[in-house]
């Protein structure tokens, strides 16, 4: 399998329906509408389903009955179509109902501007919605990462009956970087996908059987039991938590001075400039969640090495991944923040700046 | 061996594709390549510009800070994107949009009539191809074999007679740009 | 002993929990004896509103989803398009589908899925206690039009047949009543038909059914039938607006 030069938002949808998924319903927003018109035009070729909803408050109901319906299924959107989404988004994780939502972010609040950011990490990981539930949220940095992590996506959805996000950019979405596909599923594969959610989804009762009665629900009004769901669900979370964390590690060292943590786009600028102050000898780490929940607490924990004297937070927000790093480091050195709003990517230069004043 | 490069001009004027052709080149080659576009309303009309950065190292960022070379193709770019040049790096710019040219003199100028120069092989929407020519002229970034690789799977079924002149104003790009070597 | 009557196998032996007097009983049984008159008890499936039915995920023998508040329509376009096989309804009450899913209902039909649709038109929210819904009577009161309906200020009660068969994509549509026996049956005729096309996969229908809500209005049932008739039967035109298949071909 050779190498094509794509798009993230084309990379992403491609890796999708490689993955099984032939159902997709969506609203247009810049800047991931690549994703949504390459989901239109490979769909039909496909023989799946394309539907360009009313709303995204539409689209994300049509994933929740199609997920319903124990089908790999998939919508996209733009920081804020995903405010709108946060309904259907709370009623599939109240309801378990495996699917993967897409965000290429933008600059916010409100309409914001189209240009890339980061501001919807509280929004994907801390919750979005209404009520006790936590979303897998996936981060990739690159074209390839983007295409990798949606097939995964499917594959932990299914696992755990959960939703998955994948948190990119507009930046990931826009730009084009060589990418590698995973072969697409076979026939017998695709039957299998369509078959494993028989003993809950809604589905043909096809022995006849009396008692077959499958409720796709998130109601429940007598609070013992609702209370008794909600911990259920947090079992689940727990497993999540000991089972799914993924980071990267960069140049992690004891000898780092400082210990870098960033995620998706905004780890890479980091590198350019962590490279650059390796050759003038300066030693820096970087720690780069790619699950933003489940969190990698111990991992950055454990890469703040002996002469780390601060850790340093970068974002293309405000800092909302900073807290998580607090309880990281958990006192152990200082944990200082810097970033860029309004869609502003930080430069190399910007980053080398700030971590060369630490010295 | 890292190139960072940044191509910039008015919408229309073809610039992302200057990159995602040297990016596809590149590709072919083995190398990393990464391909960045702006985008949204400023491309309807008003400037586009793209970093592109070519690679044997996998690449970190594809935001650029100080490009190693640039291309523009209107004064407006060259006047924001000639100052982030790095030092003894390279500028090309088209004489016929920039007419207050470059004043910088710790990098390399190479200043190029290009519309003049599309027009006479005939059709000005071949100065993105002419200014491919000149980099490749110049600095050896990719092979002209790749670049034809790349125009040919885009242009040889659907219109092969603009892939002639394409190529025909790469390979002029290239004598233009071994001048400067 | 002879049996006479009895529940249809359709519905499970979950007790209703709507009010006593009220129709939604009568429409969902209505329902569930035609999906068991067309065989398709295995192969049907059902959304359920939020409002009075919001249990209907419970009364039905079959598999059912419930839906964020006026969501079905979407709900049930995911469902269908992602099992095409199966035969899917909704059961939406006037707040759910003519108010905060009005977008999903009308672009489900304009798209034409295949779904059937039935609509409870009782001209207020009774589950959450008599407010004032989108087909509320002008001049009616509720808990918040205390000095009745006034259409110069919030607008005239919505006819969603009329609203729908502006579109061209719907297969069928029609309005009934469950306020007279005579009625009955004739939306029993309405209901089974709209089963038998969706059956038959000939693409979207709409069945509203003008209902009473004795409770939030105030009336014991039979006051209330007649409330209606005198007072909502006017306003909303009992009949059918598209029929395509009944249409010379």
């Amino acid at each position: 399998m050779s190498k094509i030069l794509m798009k993230g938002n084309e990379a992403v949808a491609e890796a999708a329906i490689r993955a099984g998924c032939r159902l997709y319903f969506a609203y247009p927003i810049t800047p991931q509408s690549e994703l949504i018109e390459y989901m239109a035009k490979m769909m039909p070729k496909v023989g799946g389903t394309f539907i360009q909803a009313e709303s995204e408050v539409a689209a994300i109901n049509m994933v929740y009955g199609a997920a319903g319906v124990g089908k790999r299924v998939m919508t996209s959107s733009s920081s804020p179509g995903i405010s709108l989404k946060q309904e259907g988004i709370s009623y599939m994780a109240g309801a378990e109902l495996p699917a993967v939502i897409v965000n290429v972010q933008r600059g916010g609040p409100g309409l914001g501007d189209i240009q890339p950011a980061q501001g919807d990490y509280f929004q994907a990981v801390k919750g979005g919605g209404h009520g006790d539930y936590q979303l897998i949220v996936l981060a990739p940095c690159s074209v390839q990462e983007f295409a990798d992590l949606a097939s995964d996506a499917f594959d932990l959805a299914d696992k755990y009956r959960n939703p998955v996000m994948i948190l990119a950019d507009g930046m990931l979405g826009q730009m084009m970087e060589p990418v590698e596909f995973k072969p697409a599923k076979t026939q017998e594969e695709l039957e299998a996908l369509a078959n494993q959610h028989l003993s809950w989804c809604i589905c043909p009762n096809a022995d006849g059987d009396a008692k077959h009665h499958h409720e796709i629900n998130s109601l429940e009004l007598d609070p013992e039991i609702l209370e008794k769901h909600v911990n259920k669900l947090y079992e689940k979370y727990a497993e999540i938590e000991k089972n799914e964390v993924r980071y990267e590690s960069y140049n992690v060292s004891d000898d780092n001075e400082i210990l870098c943590v960033a995620w998706g786009t905004a780890a890479r600028v980091v590198k350019s400039a962590i490279n650059e102050l390796a050759v003038r000898g300066k030693s820096i780490g970087l720690v780069r969640p790619i699950t933003c929940w489940p969190y990698p607490y111990e991992a950055i924990a454990s890469a703040i090495g002996p002469k780390v004297k601060k850790v340093y937070v970068f974002e293309l927000n405000s800092g909302q991944m900073v807290e998580d790093v607090k309880i990281a480091v958990n006192g152990k050195v200082p944990v200082d923040f810097w970033g860029k709003l309004g869609g502003i990517v930080f430069t190399p230069a910007d980053i080398q700046a700030k971590l060369e004043a630490c010295f | 061996m890292t190139t960072e490069m940044i191509c910039a001009g008015f919408g229309g004027q073809g610039v992302l594709t200057i990159g995602r052709f040297l990016a596809q080149a590149g590709m072919k080659e083995g190398k990393n390549v990464s391909w960045l576009p702006s985008y949204g309303p400023e491309m309807r009309g008003g400037t586009a510009n793209v970093s592109t950065v070519i690679s044997d190292e996998p690449i970190a960022s594809p935001i650029v800070s100080y490009p190693d070379l640039l291309v523009a193709l209107n004064q407006p770019s060259l006047d924001k994107f000639g100052p982030m040049v790095r030092k003894d790096g390279i500028i090309i710019y088209n004489t016929n949009m920039c007419p207050r040219g470059c004043k910088r003199d710790d990098v390399q100028l190479i200043p190029v009539p290009m519309n003049d120069i599309a027009n006479e092989i005939g059709s000005a929407i071949v100065l993105n191809m002419l200014a491919i020519g000149i980099i490749i002229g110049k600095t050896g970034l990719v092979k002209y074999e790749s670049i034809e690789e790349v125009l040919n799977s885009f242009l040889r079924e659907k219109n092969p007679e603009l892939l002639e002149k394409n190529l025909q104003a790469i390979k002029r790009g290239i004598e233009i740009g071994k001048q400067y070597t | 002993m002879q049996v006479i009557a009895k529940r249809p196998e359709t519905l499970t032996a979950e007790p209703f929990t709507y009010c006593p007097g009220c129709t939604h009983g009568i429409a969902t049984r209505l329902i569930a004896e035609a999906i068991e008159e067309h065989g398709l008890i295995n192969l049907m499936a059902g959304v359920a509103p939020v409002g009075c039915a919001v249990f209907a995920y419970k009364f039905f023998n079959f598999d059912m989803a419930e839906a964020a508040h006026g969501r079905a329509p979407a709900v049930a376009t995911g469902m269908k398009r992602g099992r095409p096989n199966m035969h899917i309804f909704t059961y939406q009450g006037d707040g759910d589908l003519a108010a905060i899913g009005t977008a999903e209902i009308v672009h489900a039909a304009n798209r034409g899925e295949h779904i059937s649709i039935f609509f409870i038109n009782n001209a207020i929210y009774g589950m959450t206690g008599g407010q004032m819904a989108p087909t509320t009577l002008a001049g009616m009161k509720t808990t918040t039009s205390p000095y009745g309906r006034n259409p110069d200020d919030i607008g005239y009660p919505i006819r969603m047949c009329e609203l729908l068969a502006s579109l061209v994509a719907p297969y069928y549509i029609e309005r009934v009543s469950l306020l007279s026996p005579g009625d009955i049956l004739r939306a029993k005729k309405a209901v089974n038909k709209a089963i038998q096309y969706n059956k038959e996969e000939r693409g979207f229908t709409f069945i509203e059914f003008i209902s009473t809500c004795p409770t939030n209005w105030g009336f014991d049932p039979d006051k209330a039938r007649e409330w209606a008739k005198e007072n909502m039967l006017p306003y909303y035109k009992l009949g059918v607006f598209r029929d395509k298949g009944e249409e010379v071909q």
